[in-house]
């Protein structure tokens, strides 16, 4: 086993696990003035209105659908009797969906972002890491997705080979050689994902974790005292 | 019965000659930052007009404030709250900065720098928000005294029923000024609208407040705020609003507004208000109760059961003291001469008018009124300001209620000539407006002489009982990133958003070279 490998396999991903826990701690503890959506609705708001909800939904369904494909290992839905064609065919069109949405959704905002002025301006060093970053995971990810699964006979079973190791990782025993057996389009997603993870709590992404799904139970009104307890109800 | 404090202002109309202090000082202090230059807590707009931004009084189009569902509940116009969680990456109904202004500055620099010349030099004006040379081609008070308003007025929403009454015509135009800032409303539909929930109000003096460090920027309030005195700052990406100078407030002087306004027309005092009869009071279904309802919430300062009750709730002493003495109870509650800022909103909004009167008074001399006080009520009628207008702006469209206000100022100005010209006590004025002639004397007082300490009863906040605030001694409480106070302890800020960038780098317009060129 080659020392590339275990930096690839192994170190790479328990830095960038590390750094994405510790960064989130330090980020709330420290950065919550920072701690926003960075909307630029306000400076334009026409492609913004069909090309943010687009890149939303879509990648919310593509982060669903990679809790399934890593998280399920393929003995339980063999156990629940689902068979490797229906999943694949569930897998893949589900996939390519939720992967179209979000890439056209992606191409109006990172149009808008490049040719309006106004948006551009609000444009920091970080987000343009963030956009890099996710163009290309979401390229290569749709590629997988279309190329490698949908339109080919012969499907590539990720479930028995980068599935196997990024479960791995979470038992404290890592199986390298699942992943460098794996497709190299593959490999290469993961590693740039691992870099995504490792910026994630430093970059706007941080907004993803404010779902404010609170807001639904939540009285109208909040008044606080001045001296008190926060956020008592009408 | 839950007793509560609020901290309310009142405008009189009357007065305001539309000189901005108010906005310039309020500027200074609180929105000279990155991110804010398009944004100004305290406006004053020329009605008719458009207002900033432009329509913000169409709630069709903007869909802010409360409405009543089918079976009567009220609800947020923008809607519910899973409508609002699934529309979340989008805000339909989100101004565009347009809908303010793009702000400006001038390329100073160029000026500073250019050659002795017989030409002289100017400043182009630069967007604050790309740094680039821009065409002004519309700002915060476009229409200012009427300006170029043959085009625009009548696109102003509380115009669409009276197209017919209102003339654009120079000799027949009316206007008065409004000046607006936050409402700080009982039932604040910002504070409803916010996901995060990072918007209160303050229990202790209702004054409406953004948790900078809770907001995420997902934008709902300023949408949901019919008044739109919500602003998104662009720089950090957070919602920021008027906050009643609070650290002003909290030690007993008036906002930086008040302070400054060379009108006078600003009053700042308590009202007590039953926090347990606000939904109730605001889901009335007839548009024209809410001014009623909104008067029944509030409290008499001076009944022994209210006194008991606040005592019960914490209300310190000193406050029942000040809250007897407001002016703005006097105004809103006692007499009910000020009037609150589109009723019909349903945000039950705290700061209140007096509609402005003056235009009868030229009425009155040209068509020698003067002598008889009962001509005053009949000029009222033919004043040039028309009362739909201002019933529209004020009291959801019932003239009935603006006849009334204006008729008991009226009945002030005839009663207070007679004693002041005539040395004549006239006894029968004041009962046709249901006032006692004392009662007349005193908003005489108030309104007229307008003395500071009359103004403005404001108590100071009873910082004892915060132990926490001793934590906060020798700091600033405003020297956040991206905050308002620098006292010294954060790094300078940079004074744009977009730092200008030369003409020269972007359409090839150099100024210097001209002017060198012309002096050869």
């Amino acid at each position: 086993m080659s020392a590339g490998a275990v930096f690839l396999w192994v170190i790479l991903p328990y830095v960038a696990i590390a750094t994405f826990l510790v960064g989130h701690w330090w980020r709330y503890r420290t950065g919550q003035f920072g701690w926003t959506s960075g909307s630029t609705q306000l400076m334009e708001r026409k492609i913004l209105g069909w090309a943010s909800p687009m890149f939303h939904y879509g990648a919310l369904a593509a982060v669903g659908g990679h809790v399934i494909g890593l998280m399920v290992p393929v003995a339980f839905t063999d156990a629940v009797g689902m068979k490797e064609n229906t999943y694949r065919w569930f897998a893949a069109i589900a996939g390519a969906v939720a992967g179209a949405v979000c890439v056209i959704g992606l191409c109006g905002l990172i149009y808008r972002r490049a040719t309006n002025a106004r948006v551009r301006r609000t444009t920091s060093r970080t987000d343009l890491v963030v956009y890099a970053l996710i163009a290309a995971l979401i390229g290569l990810g749709v590629w997988m997705t279309f190329a490698i699964n949908l339109l080919t006979s012969s499907p590539y079973d990720y479930r028995s080979s980068m599935s196997l190791w990024w479960r791995s990782l979470f038992t404290l025993r890592p199986n390298i050689s699942a992943a460098t057996g794996a497709n190299t389009v593959y490999q290469v997603h993961a590693i740039l994902a691992w870099g995504f993870w490792a910026l994630f709590p430093f970059s706007r992404l941080v907004h993803a974790w404010s779902m404010p799904l609170q807001y639904i139970g939540r009285p109208w009104i909040l008044y606080r005292s001045r001296y008190a307890q926060a956020g008592r109800g009408r | 019965m839950k007793v509560r404090a609020q901290m309310s202002m009142v405008m009189n109309l009357d007065k305001c000659i539309g000189c901005h202090t108010c906005s310039v000082t309020c500027k200074q202090v609180w929105t000279n930052r990155p991110g804010t230059e398009y944004v100004w807590f305290n406006n004053v707009e020329t009605k008719p007009g458009l207002g900033y931004p432009k329509r913000w009084e169409d709630q069709e189009q903007y869909r802010g404030g409360w409405t009543l569902d089918r079976k009567g509940k009220l609800k947020l116009k923008g809607g519910g709250k899973i409508k609002k969680l699934t529309s979340i990456f989008a805000n339909p109904d989100l101004p565009l900065i347009d809908d303010y202004y793009e702000p400006w500055t001038y390329d100073f620099e160029t000026v500073v720098n250019a050659p002795l010349s017989d030409i002289d030099p100017v400043a182009r004006p630069h967007s604050q928000l790309t740094g680039k040379p821009t065409e002004i081609t519309w700002g915060p008070n476009w229409d200012e005294g009427l300006a170029g308003s043959q085009e625009t007025a009548m696109d102003d929403p509380l115009l669409a029923d009276m197209q017919e009454q209102v003339r654009m015509a120079y000799e027949q135009a009316f206007m008065f000024f409004l000046p607006r800032i936050c409402e700080h409303c009982l039932n604040p539909s910002c504070v409803a609208s916010c996901p995060s929930g990072a918007m209160y109000k303050r229990e202790e003096d209702g004054i409406v407040l953004v948790d900078q460090d809770k907001c995420r920027g997902w934008r709902f309030c300023v949408s949901g705020c019919p008044y739109k005195k919500v602003y998104f700052n662009h720089s950090t990406g957070k919602a920021e609003k008027c906050t009643m100078c609070f650290p002003r407030i909290e030690q007993g002087q008036p906002t930086i507004c008040s302070e400054t306004c060379v009108g006078r027309i600003r009053y700042l005092g308590l009202v007590l208000y039953d926090a347990d009869r606000i939904e109730e009071a605001a889901s009335v279904p007839d548009e024209k109760d809410l001014l009623d309802s909104q008067i029944s919430v509030f409290l008499d300062p001076d009944d022994p059961e209210v006194i008991a009750a606040a005592r019960e709730e914490g209300i310190p002493d000193d406050w029942m003291e000040h809250a007897r003495r407001s002016p703005v109870y006097d105004l809103a509650v006692r007499w009910r001469v000020a009037l609150p800022l589109h009723p019909e909103f349903r945000t039950m909004p705290m700061v209140w008018y007096v509609p402005p009167l003056s235009p009868v008074v030229s009425t009155l001399e040209l068509d020698g009124y003067e002598a008889d006080p009962d001509d005053i009520f009949g000029a009222i009628d033919s004043m040039r300001i028309p009362q739909q207008y201002l019933a529209n702006l004020l009291s959801a469209g019932d003239v009935g209620v603006i006849r009334e206000v204006l008729h008991k100022l009226g009945a002030m100005r005839a009663y207070m000539r007679k004693k002041e010209v005539l040395g004549e006590h006239d006894e029968e004025i004041a009962p046709q407006v249901g006032m006692t002639s004392a009662e007349l004397e005193r908003m005489y007082k108030l309104l007229a002489i307008a003395n500071y300490e009359d103004r403005y009863v404001i108590p100071q906040a009873h910082t004892e009982q915060g132990a926490e605030m001793m934590k906060e001694q020798g700091s600033c409480g405003l020297d956040f990133d991206g905050g308002p106070g620098n006292c010294g302890a954060v790094e300078a800020k940079p004074a744009s958003s977009s730092p200008i960038v030369p003409s020269a780098d972007d359409d090839g317009f150099d100024l210097i070279k001209i002017l060198q060129g012309g002096k050869r």
